[in-house]
């Protein structure tokens, strides 16, 4: 990892984002505040409907209005409040300071259109290529991703490349104006594992060249484990967990988090009886009560039923949401 | 698992074939996906066999060969002593209640319009098992053994989470009390938390009704798991075979090390110190496989002889097998292996 610097690329207070269903209001996002260091690799862990990608195209404002809605909060981005830019603005900040990569290429990359073209409007937007720079420029970046004979191969079609090289093209496109940021959400999901670990290993490449901030959306903790260096743990909308990486692995100090951790089956375990986390993820427009994960969770006693927990501090880097946040953290430390 | 469990399934020399491109009139297709290309394996009674391999290598279309969801184009998978690759679909049907499958996707294999009785119970009267008041019994029973409330019996799949759709599916698939269970990738479309929880009822279930399971799955940590014994699958052929335990531990395969190397390991510690084999290239097309051994093109210890000789499965240590002509019962570690050594071209 390198060593991060101290500035705050990106700070994120009391993040509210809400969707207007039949079923009544649905907080996605509720009240999520994180920050994002210069260099640093922040991932974010939760099941589906925790709110990670939510939370995520809100950064960007991809958050489609309606039903969806960014009720409160901030997006602090180099000192300029994202919530506040214009129409304009925004699009400047799209693609050149901030850039995403998504599970799935196919639905990022215009089938109609070769790549050599899509790859070529980002920089002509921009950084006001021309036609020459521009394309010059894309396969510098298709052969800097590792698309091998990148000159003849970039005026392909997105379906002419397999799923991994679609994989690259994208980060390509993503990373061909050195964005500040990248968002990367479950990037690998989609691939087989040889081609995951080739991914994975570029984009830590790329990150160390260029200096770039990434967020990295997962649900697999083997990944988390061995790309980022601060995670957020998600559950139904809030972070439940925040810890620097090596720490959260080792100590970890909610339940939820400790749960996840001992449900994914260890390569030196035994076999047998894998720990389970009993339950479905909660329905987000039908909370319980207190909190969310009680339903679910083996410590819970009478308050997590009645009373929301309160979000504590167990180190200057360590917080955890949860009653009894010192209790699971100082038993994670007699166990390990 | 002993050695000496007979042989539930065993399919010899099975291949699957299909043709792909532009039909000429009067012609035939040139071109053909050789999906499953001359494979052999035996499942015993009671086992978990685990199918690893990357997309593409022909792990789906064997395990849908061997229920005859897909014809084989030749070929022989013995079930209780008859060749099921040669019954008609008429004799067949009357197998498939031995014989199921739970599918990935149980958002995908549920039929949306029907309720969770009448898709557990629809097995039941197809087969002539129960009608009525007993089926309906029946569904209940079923239901409670997979963990779902028999409140829900009227619900439509929509209603429910994947994981429960999960359990629909697998509820559905013992309704007719089968002996062998395709399992296609049944908890890759779920959530961390929900398939601990999955896996946990696929092996409870295995041994309270002594089934045997072909678990297919990309994701080696849960099969390590679950599995008594492991094949690796590439190009449509068997590369490894062995005990899982066995395998994790030693990899023969240059790409099994490869494979399990690729697997993302949950401690930051071990992810820091760890050297990985990262697998150079894609997957090459199954329409062209490569000459000799299909994966010299991606293997870094691929000599001349790669290129010609096709590798045969071969015990390499006690039931460990492997296709790979540089390694040997004598010297199995490659690693170890000097230069331009190929034991396994003797064996032809």
């Amino acid at each position: 990892m390198t060593q991060p610097d101290t500035v705050n690329l990106l700070e994120v207070k009391d993040l509210h984002v809400h969707f207007r269903s039949e079923e009544g209001t649905v907080k996605a996002v509720d009240g999520i505040s994180f920050d994002v260091k210069q260099g640093e690799t922040l991932g974010i862990v939760g099941e589906s409907g925790s709110g990670k990608t939510v939370a995520n195209l809100s950064l960007m404002r991809l958050i489609p209005e309606p039903p969806g809605e960014i009720v409160s909060g901030s997006i602090i981005l180099r000192g300029r409040d994202v919530l506040k830019l214009s129409a304009s603005d925004l699009r400047r900040l799209r693609g050149k300071q901030v850039a995403m990569i998504f599970q799935d290429p196919m639905t990022a990359l215009n089938p109609f259109m070769r790549v050599s073209k899509q790859l070529m409007e980002v920089t002509q937007l921009h950084l006001g290529h021309t036609r020459v720079q521009a394309r010059e420029h894309a396969v510098k970046m298709l052969e800097h991703v590792g698309i091998p004979d990148a000159s003849e191969r970039i005026d392909s079609y997105p379906h002419e490349f397999s799923g991994g090289m679609r994989q690259r093209v994208m980060i390509a496109m993503a990373l061909s104006c050195q964005p500040d940021l990248l968002i990367a959400d479950e990037p690998t999901t989609a691939l087989d594992v040889t081609i995951q670990a080739q991914i994975l290993e570029l984009i830590k490449r790329l990150k160390a060249e260029t200096g770039a901030s990434v967020i990295l959306i997962t649900h697999d903790l083997g990944i988390v484990a061995g790309m980022t260096d601060q995670v957020i743990v998600m559950y139904a909308g809030k972070i439940f967990e925040r810890a620097p990486t090596g720490e959260l692995f080792q100590n970890p100090g909610n339940p939820y988090t400790r749960g996840l951790l001992r449900s994914v089956p260890n390569p030196t375990d035994e076999q047998g009886q894998l720990y389970q986390i009993p339950g479905q993820p909660p329905d987000l427009a039908r909370l319980p009560a207190g909190c969310p994960f009680a339903p679910r969770c083996e410590r819970a006693e009478e308050i997590c039923r009645r009373e929301f927990p309160p979000f504590v501090q167990l180190t200057s880097e360590h917080s955890s949401l949860c009653h009894f946040a010192n209790e699971v953290y100082a038993a994670s430390k007699t166990v390990s | 698992m002993s050695d000496r469990e007979p042989a539930l399934i065993s399919i010899n020399d099975l291949k699957v074939h299909f043709p792909v491109g532009v039909r000429r009139l009067f012609g035939r297709s040139r071109q053909v996906v050789k999906a499953v290309d001359g494979l052999s394996l035996d499942i015993r009674q009671g086992e978990t066999m685990g199918l690893v391999g990357e997309s593409g290598c022909g792990k789906t279309t064997l395990g849908r060969a061997i229920l005859r969801l897909i014809d084989p184009t030749s070929g022989e998978i013995i079930f209780r002593g008859r060749d099921l690759a040669q019954l008609s679909n008429t004799e067949m049907r009357a197998h498939r209640r031995q014989l199921q499958v739970i599918f990935q996707d149980p958002y995908a294999s549920l039929n949306p319009r029907m309720t969770v009785s009448q898709i557990i119970g629809e097995p039941l009267e197809t087969f002539g098992l129960a009608k009525g008041e007993a089926k309906k019994q029946r569904v209940q029973e079923l239901m409670e053994m997979v963990g779902l409330s028999s409140r829900f019996l009227k619900r439509y799949p929509h209603e429910f989470s994947g994981g429960q759709r999960q359990r629909i599916g697998i509820a559905r698939a013992l309704a007719v009390d089968p002996e062998f269970i395709v399992a296609d990738e049944p908890i890759s479309a779920l959530d961390v938390s929900i398939q601990a929880q999955i896996m946990n009822l696929l092996d409870r279930l295995r041994r309270e009704k002594n089934l045997t399971y072909l678990f297919i799955s990309h994701d080696l940590r849960a099969v390590r798991h679950v599995s008594d014994r492991l094949a690796v699958m590439y190009l449509g052929k068997i590369v490894e075979l062995g005990e899982s335990r066995a395998i994790y531990a030693n990899p023969l395969m240059p790409y099994t090390r490869a494979l399990i190397s690729a697997v993302p390991v949950p401690d930051p510690i071990i992810e820091s110190t760890r050297q990985r084999t990262v697998l150079e290239g894609d997957v090459p097309s199954p329409i062209n496989p490569p000459h000799g051994c299909r994966f010299h093109t991606r293997c870094p210890y691929a000599i001349q002889a790669c290129r010609e000789v096709e590798p045969q499965l071969v015990e390499i240590k006690p039931n460990h097998l492997a296709a790979c002509i540089r390694i040997s019962p004598e010297e199995p570690d490659i690693d170890r292996i000097a230069p331009g050594y190929a034991p396994g071209l003797r064996q032809r």
